[in-house]
């Protein structure tokens, strides 16, 4: 088979069965991470961005993309990298943020956007009210501005008292 | 050597060597929270370096990526700031050696943002928003510990007096740094100065940290390959792989 007997949406349809290696309930299209699809005489061409510009699961993806089309006959299949506009937690799809409270992370509480520029996001600041993915309260803490992968900070519910991650704003 | 590339060499030595010192802490750090938070720094800046020394390979034009600049450049050609090779030493010295650095750099990539060249300002759009974090959090940490105990008070005073000669060296700019301000893509050092001493100066203030003099003798030379020795022994373990074993992949 060969691109063009394909269609756009199909292809879309295809990359969001596509799983973030990290976090395997949400996927690559929720997390806003294919920019666009493409089609030309030699193939399909997908852009991704880069979620964060050090994020080790950024290979994997590339490959799990190939590896999605082409098992679904697309023989070729061309990968380009975005970097502007940079990636941002607000692109994360309703759905994508229903699967990361589902899954025991807290999705993103705010728009990024305004992070840069204003100099406002380098200042000292109290940390966003995030509620605990496990009972909803939001009677919780900032342990850590970092977690366990560079998009999440560590925090704890002082009701619950379990542990969580935040799925930061950026 | 063309300036564009050696001011490109410049951003990513920065990022790496800095990046290389934080890895040394991997499993070192004082609490679980701030382990992981230096590695994730690390990352950071590591994925920082891949996008400035990719882009300074292609500008050069003979065929080296960023693994080769990286791994197959002796100390010399090396043009980070002295600064980022100083010892990662104690939590104190570690932290306000970071937060002088995330200061500076989150301004000069502010800067960079307006950059008349596309791919820079692309690569400093990307980077500003992860710096935005590493400087919230230095200076938190600055405030903390220089607002906390005597000992800790101490530690940070010291530590501040200790590397304050090397803040000053990204803003004492030379040729290179001249022609890519002429150019429209570096910000001038002066607006830059005054922002990171602005910036410094409270996060000091509310650490009660006394700030050394803004016209101190301040170290220079990094950026044109004259280094301290430190930077021959960190590049000795980061490079070893690549010069005991040429091409080696995974």
């Amino acid at each position: 088979m060969t691109a063009q007997e394909v269609s756009l949406e199909q292809i879309w349809a295809w990359l969001g069965e596509v799983p973030d290696p990290e976090i395997p309930v949400i996927s690559i299209v929720d997390l806003g991470i294919v920019r666009d699809v493409r089609l030309d005489a030699d193939g399909c061409i997908v852009t991704i961005t880069p979620t964060y510009s050090g994020c080790p699961a950024m290979q994997v993806i590339a490959d799990a993309v190939g590896e999605a089309l082409q098992a679904r006959g697309i023989e070729q299949v061309r990968l380009e990298t975005r970097l502007s506009p940079a990636w941002t937690t607000d692109w994360m799809s309703a759905a994508g943020k229903a699967a990361l409270t589902g899954y025991g992370i807290a999705p993103p509480v705010q728009q990024a956007i305004d992070i840069s520029g204003l100099h406002a996001g380098i200042r000292r600041r109290a940390a966003p009210v995030v509620a605990c993915p496990h009972c909803q309260s939001t009677h919780t803490q900032l342990t850590s501005e970092f977690g366990s992968t560079p998009c999440k900070a560590l925090y704890k519910c002082l009701d619950c008292r379990e542990p969580f991650d935040y799925f930061k704003c950026h | 050597m063309d300036a564009k590339f050696d001011y490109l060499l410049r951003q990513g030595d920065n990022a790496l060597i800095l990046s290389q010192q934080l890895c040394q802490l991997c499993g070192k750090g004082p609490a679980l929270e701030e382990d992981m938070a230096l590695s994730n720094v690390a990352l950071d800046l590591l994925g920082q370096t891949r996008m400035w020394l990719s882009y300074a390979g292609q500008i050069e034009g003979k065929g080296r990526d960023e693994d080769r600049l990286a791994f197959l450049r002796d100390a010399n050609d090396y043009r980070n700031c002295i600064l980022v090779e100083q010892p990662n030493g104690s939590y104190a010295e570690t932290m306000m050696r970071q937060f002088l650095f995330d200061s500076w750099h989150y301004f000069l990539m502010d800067g960079l943002t307006r950059s008349s060249d596309e791919r820079i300002r692309d690569i400093a759009a990307k980077s500003i928003k992860e710096i935005t974090y590493h400087l919230r959090r230095s200076g938190d940490l600055v405030v903390r510990l220089g607002d906390g105990s005597a000992i800790s008070h101490a530690k940070m005073q010291a530590a501040l007096d200790e590397l304050w000669m090397y803040s000053g060296e990204a803003f004492l700019y030379d040729d290179v740094d001249n022609a890519m301000v002429a150019q429209g893509v570096a910000p001038p050092a002066d607006a830059l100065r005054q922002q990171f001493l602005e910036h410094v100066g409270a996060v000091l203030h509310e650490a009660t940290l006394v700030m050394p003099p803004a016209d101190a003798w301040m170290q220079r030379g990094g950026k044109q390959g004259r280094h301290s020795e430190r930077l021959g022994y960190i590049l000795a373990e980061m490079q070893f792989l690549q010069r005991a074993y040429p091409g080696a992949a995974w």
